[in-house]
């Protein structure tokens, strides 16, 4: 049986753990506030709120609730639209009212959850109300009225100090007063229940749900399913000695959260942003980014120049292989059935050079043309030894083998970046599809390649390529 | 005045059509559509779905009581394909069972072969081989062979338009109910209730009146939803009038965008001729419009296009051809601008063409190429011009000067980043150009509590007409607007609608509203004249009070109500309203098509990544001519939507087919709009208050579409920046101006 609290009433039910949370909210609890837009976590009309504790504080998600399956909601605080009205308009939606930010009004519940959200954050500057907004498609209004009201509440928010967070926003009219007892709840629940949803056979294991939701919705509901994130993890990312682990189900919000990658990345905000939405990071997971083998996976890319390594596990056994071998053929891995991510090594390199650059249509939060990440060994201006990879551009994920050899060993300079990209055309193979033609897409990554340079050498001469 | 919708949206309380209360008993539906773009039909197999546990019918053409016809300006569009398919997606059967997973289940079952046809994707070809939708239509003035030997210069050359996908955020949808006397009740996410109707009876084969449609929202429209919302409700219909049960289809996403048309893509040629100061003489331009593989609303569309292909600029010479072209695309159809934008494009990049060759800034010659009151437009309509107005206003609120200087000092000190600059005026049509449409009707109650009920035929999709039609009562009574209330738009309470388009609903039903308010009015002051013993002409309502000249009496609203109410005054109406002066005459292509025009002008400024491609819209920087807005926070939502959609438009929204018919961007995935990442960091509205009377209601301009073509600014704007950086560009004339065309542009030999 899944138990949970949905806004203010204890939820039990018998449904199959793969539903997704937003047919459970809208066609068997009739919460009619959630909306579907796209059902692929693109536009965050379905967005909800999902609490959890993160240490002993309660804490709450932003997700979209199309890709959410119900099981990952067992023993969890689940808030939709009607779970933050209050008397007349909270001080979220009055912001939005006196903005004109509202005009068909389909997305409008999902912006209004997701800045609601922002009441359980550390920081809440306007900036934080975009970011917080940013998985939320609004084809009206052409967001400036949305802006501005997230500007108002990110004023309301300035006076917070000290006070504890659900306090201040219960006292300011931001979310109910019922969010004050749900802590003791939600821990008295989590107490009676078994948190795991324990499956004999799985057919899919399934970790934030992100991509085979959106490929599978419709039928992932009749398999047999084993939870990944349900598990209780203390240490999603340590360090121990030279490496970092990071366990598979890490989300990217954890990543982004981690004070070990953001000491090793000092330009990892930059990155996260180009990634996914707010609502999407905070369900899908590293190890599923490079399952999906996706040849444009962000993480992939990300993950190849550093050179990391995969550990999997088929519940009995572990063995550890170069996530470099891991791609076999387009959507090929070298992964046996049964078997799943454990956790991803890497080794922390805060002294060498790094930089993950993506182009896509639209530059934020849409899946790249073609992306690619550069990871240098340096002696003075001399490359000890260069990893580059590149996706987008061949059936998998790719580790720019060539290039990365030839750099290797040489100093830098505007005609060795020339000879590296001719290396790199000939290592690559695109295809023409909707995320661009192969003539743009050999472009772009001769491009990225001059970028990774200009950015990881600004007093080089390098700025005035042809 | 706040939008009054805010309050249920805010709170998630706002009842779209898949938030309908489901009656026990409901069937759930989902279309099959064609999997090849053109294709002879060879077999039909339904077995293996109609064997599917749940599966309650799956119909065909066959079960049509009527006929298979659902084409609203050309009778070339059956609901179902019968012996060969069009379009991919064209709608081949339809599966109705017990849930909609079932249902989904089914159509997966399907299997139609097919003996392979020709496909044309490209209305270049199309017009060659003589397929068109409808026989060509040329708008002409002067004489442009003439003019052109005249002129000092003369450029040509092509311009293109992509198609752009509605997006509304609900998905389109029906959900049909049965009704005794072989009657149906169908709820629509439609804008066109009429068109459902409609064409509902013609397929059903039973009168109108046996068919009540109802709207109460759209989440979201722009066009998508006034032709094209038809097919779906007539699936749920046919089946409920088959089955008797309550039937119901809101598309997934994919299935929408699979299945529903776009705006039409356009390919045109121009030749453009000046004479030594930059005046525009003459000008020739051919639209080939992509239509897709039947009419739809493209024909009327074509025609705004050539109503609006010299923009907001005054040429005395002009031939505009227009054809549209039959492709196996999926039929393309009305979107915000309605053809408007796409004509006003090519004149757009015919003036930046002729700016590049001569060595000027396009707004040199845009400036003194603008409309002057009295000019005469190339369908024949003398203008009351705002143009010039507007663009000093600009100049004189946002020192652009000053702006070019900066983009200057930037681009001559910055090697990897180029800024750019743009202007663009507009000038649109207000009215129906088919001049019939241009009618409305409104129905009104007063109650015996004092509380008002307002009904129209104009559907509340965001653009806030609901709250519009409430001020209109309000004021027209002097009543608090608590005391309104406005209902869904129900095809038994006001008849023969015209859809909810071309930026006039809320003249056309604001005006109905009107005239059944003062009739109303005009009885109650003659029954209080008679209470109070006073002459009629000195009674009016203030604030819920009745005055005698401008002295309150004691008789406060609710009480003059009830007191009508019991000497059987009649307390309701039906207004109707047509725009007076509008006329067309098709054969010779001139009269007098638009009750108004509305003008504005925007500049531009974006900043391009020129080693990625990328690029920043930093301002945009408007002047535009309300009139005398009634609502200026949804005036204001108006304009910054619809720049916004321009933009898109203009920049990261690509509509990608393959050669064979199939649409490539098919999910949110593949197709992106604006996020609130790349809305412009800044949009600053000055509103220009034209004075001049017009036919708007309460002198407030129409606003919904203008304002899309500010975004057409972005793409010339990009354009300089690319020249900026190479000044031997490739680069042509081609929308959107992706990241993937800028980079080519930049860097392409």
């Amino acid at each position: 049986m899944i138990q949970f609290i949905l806004n203010e009433r204890l939820i039990q039910t018998e449904v199959s753990p793969g539903m997704t949370l937003l047919d459970f909210i809208r066609y068997e609890k009739h919460l009619t506030g959630t909306k579907i837009g796209c059902r692929e976590g693109d536009c965050g009309a379905c967005t909800i709120l999902v609490g959890d504790f993160l240490n002993d504080e309660i804490n709450y998600s932003s997700v979209t609730s199309c890709l959410m399956a119900i099981g990952n909601a067992h023993g969890k605080h689940i808030v939709t639209i009607e779970g933050l009205n209050i008397e007349g308009l909270n001080a979220v939606q009055n912001a939005f009212a006196e903005e004109g930010a509202t005009q068909c009004g389909f997305c409008t519940p999902g912006f209004i959850v997701s800045l609601c959200g922002l009441s359980f954050k550390d920081s809440q500057s306007f900036s934080d109300a975009i970011d917080a907004m940013n998985g939320n498609i609004c084809r009206c209004t052409g967001y400036k009225s949305i802006e501005r009201a997230g500007e108002k509440v990110a004023e309301i928010f300035t006076k917070r100090g000290s006070s504890d967070k659900i306090d201040f926003a219960v006292n300011n009219k931001i979310i109910p007063a019922y969010f004050q007892n749900i802590s003791a709840w939600l821990k008295k629940l989590q107490s009676e229940i078994k948190r795991e949803i324990f499956t004999e056979a799985p057919e899919v294991i399934l970790s934030g749900g992100t991509d085979i939701y959106v490929q599978q919705h419709d039928t992932i509901d009749e398999k047999q399913i084993s939870f990944i994130s349900g598990r209780k993890l203390s240490n999603l990312i340590e360090r121990n000695g030279e490496y970092c682990y990071i366990s598979a189900a890490a989300t990217v919000t954890d990543i982004a959260n981690s004070k070990i990658i953001q000491k090793t990345f000092p330009e990892l905000s930059h990155y996260i942003k180009l990634v996914s939405s707010t609502q999407i990071r905070n369900m899908a997971t590293l190890a599923g980014n490079f399952v999906n083998a996706s040849p444009i996976g962000d993480f992939s890319i990300f993950f190849l120049a550093l050179d990391a390594s995969i550990v999997l596990t088929d519940g009995n056994s572990e063995r550890e292989i170069p996530l470099r071998n891991f791609y076999l053929g387009y959507k090929i891995l070298d992964k046996r059935p049964g078997e799943h991510i454990l956790k991803i090594k890497f080794r922390l390199s805060e002294d060498e050079l790094f930089n993950f650059e993506k182009v896509s249509k639209r530059t934020n939060l849409d899946i790249a043309s073609v992306n690619s990440a550069i990871h240098l060994k340096m002696d003075e201006q001399d490359i000890v030894e260069a990893s580059i990879s590149a996706g987008g551009v061949g059936p998998v994920p790719k580790f720019l083998e060539k290039t990365s050899a030839f750099l290797s060993g040489k100093k830098v300079s505007a005609s060795l970046i020339d000879s590296a990209i001719k290396i790199a055309d000939d290592e690559i193979s695109p295809i023409s599809d909707a995320r661009g033609t192969e003539e743009y897409k050999r472009l772009l990554l001769s491009q990225l390649i001059k970028a990774h340079f200009i950015k990881l050498f600004p007093n080089l001469p390098l700025q005035k390529f042809s | 005045m706040h939008n009054i919708d805010s309050y249920s949206h805010l709170r998630g309380e706002s009842i779209y059509l898949d938030d309908i209360p489901e009656l026990s008993g409901t069937l759930y539906g989902a279309a099959f559509g064609s999997n090849v773009a053109h294709g002879k039909i060879t077999n039909l197999d339904l077995e293996a779905a109609q064997n599917l546990p749940g599966v309650v019918r799956i119909f065909t053409y066959k079960d049509i009581p009527g006929e298979n016809q659902i084409g609203g300006i050309v009778p070339d569009e059956p609901l179902f394909a019968e012996d060969k398919v069009d379009f991919e997606g064209m709608p081949v059967a339809f599966v109705v069972a017990e849930s909609k997973k079932i249902a989904q289940k089914a159509v997966k079952l399907i299997k139609l072969s097919t003996e392979p046809l020709e496909i044309i994707t490209c209305p270049r070809k199309a017009k060659e081989i003589g397929s068109l939708i409808v026989p060509p239509r040329t708008f002409k003035t002067g004489n442009t062979e003439d003019a052109f030997r005249k002129c000092k210069y003369i450029f040509e050359g092509i311009a293109e338009t992509n198609g752009q996908e509605h997006l509304y955020i609900e998905t389109q949808g029906a959900y049909s109910i049965p009704a005794e006397n072989n009657s149906i009740k169908v709820y629509s996410s439609t804008q066109g209730p009429t068109a459902v109707q409609r064409h509902m009876a013609a397929v059903l084969g039973i009168p109108m009146h046996r068919i009540e449609v109802d709207v109460t929202r759209l989440g979201g429209g722009f066009g998508g939803k006034e032709d094209q919302a038809t097919v779906w409700a007539i699936l749920c219909a046919l089946a409920t009038h088959h089955l008797k049960r309550p039937v119901k289809y809101s598309l997934d996403r994919m299935e929408d965008m699979r299945m529903s048309g776009k705006r039409n893509p356009y390919t045109s040629d121009y030749k453009i001729g000046l004479d030594e100061n930059l005046k525009i003489l003459s000008y020739e331009v051919s639209f080939y419009q992509n239509a897709g593989a039947t009419a739809d609303l493209s024909p009327a569309v074509l025609e705004r296009s050539l109503f609006h292909c010299t923009n907001a600029y005054y040429v005395p010479n002009v031939v505009a051809t227009a054809y549209s072209c039959r492709t196996n695309l999926i039929p393309n159809t009305a979107f915000r601008g309605f053809g408007g934008p796409q004509g006003m494009f090519v004149i757009e990049s015919a003036i930046a063409k002729a700016a590049e060759e001569l060595g000027v800034n396009a707004w040199e010659i845009q400036r003194v190429n603008l409309l002057k009151t009295n000019d005469e437009m190339v369908y024949g309509q003398k203008v009351v011009s705002e143009a010039i107005s507007c663009w000093d206003k600009l100049d004189e609120e946002f020192d652009p000067q000053n702006i070019h200087n900066d983009v200057a000092i930037f681009n001559a000190s910055n090697h990897l980043f180029k800024k750019g600059i743009s202007y663009m005026p507009i000038c649109f049509g207000i009215s129906f150009t088919k001049i019939l449409m241009n009618q409305a009707r409104a129905l009104v109650h007063i109650y015996m509590d004092g509380s008002i009920n307002v009904t129209t035929g104009a559907i509340e999709m965001g653009q806030g007409v609901n709250t519009k039609m409430l001020q209109v009562a309000a004021k027209t009574f002097s009543v608090n607007a608590g005391k309104i209330k406005v209902s869904s738009t129900n095809t038994y309470k006001i008849a023969n609608t015209s859809p909810s388009a071309a930026s006039a609903t809320a003249d056309l039903n604001g005006r109905a509203v009107q005239v059944a308010c003062e009739a109303i009015l005009t009885r109650l002051k003659t029954f209080a004249a008679k209470l109070l013993s006073e002459n009629e002409n000195r009674i009016s309502i203030r604030d819920e009070v009745v005055y005698v000249k401008d002295s309150m009496t004691d008789l406060k609203w609710n009480d003059l109500i009830i007191q009508a109410y019991l000497q059987r005054i009649n307390l309701s109406e039906h207004g109707h309203y047509a725009t007076p002066v509008v006329n067309f005459d098709p054969s010779i292509e001139k009269g007098h098509p638009f009750a108004y025009h509305v003008f504005g002008t925007a500049l531009t400024v974006v900043k391009l990544d020129c080693l990625r491609g990328t690029y920043e819209i930093e301002a945009v920087k408007v002047v535009h001519d309300f009139g005398t807005s009634m609502n200026t926070i949804i005036d204001k939502g108006q304009i910054e939507g619809g720049i916004v959609q321009g933009i898109g438009w203009m920049t990261m929204e690509e509509i990608v087919y393959d050669n064979n018919g199939k649409l490539r961007s098919n999910a949110l995935s593949t197709y992106k709009v604006p996020d609130i990442y790349s809305a412009p960091k800044l949009i600053d509205i000055v509103f220009y208050k034209s004075e001049a009377e017009n036919l708007a209601i309460f002198n407030s301009k129409a606003v919904g579409e203008p304002p899309l073509m500010y975004g057409i600014g972005t793409y010339f704007a990009l354009r300089n920046a690319v020249k900026a950086f190479n000044p031997e560009s490739k680069i042509g004339f081609s929308s959107p101006l992706t990241p993937e065309k800028a980079l080519l542009g930049l860097y392409k030999k």
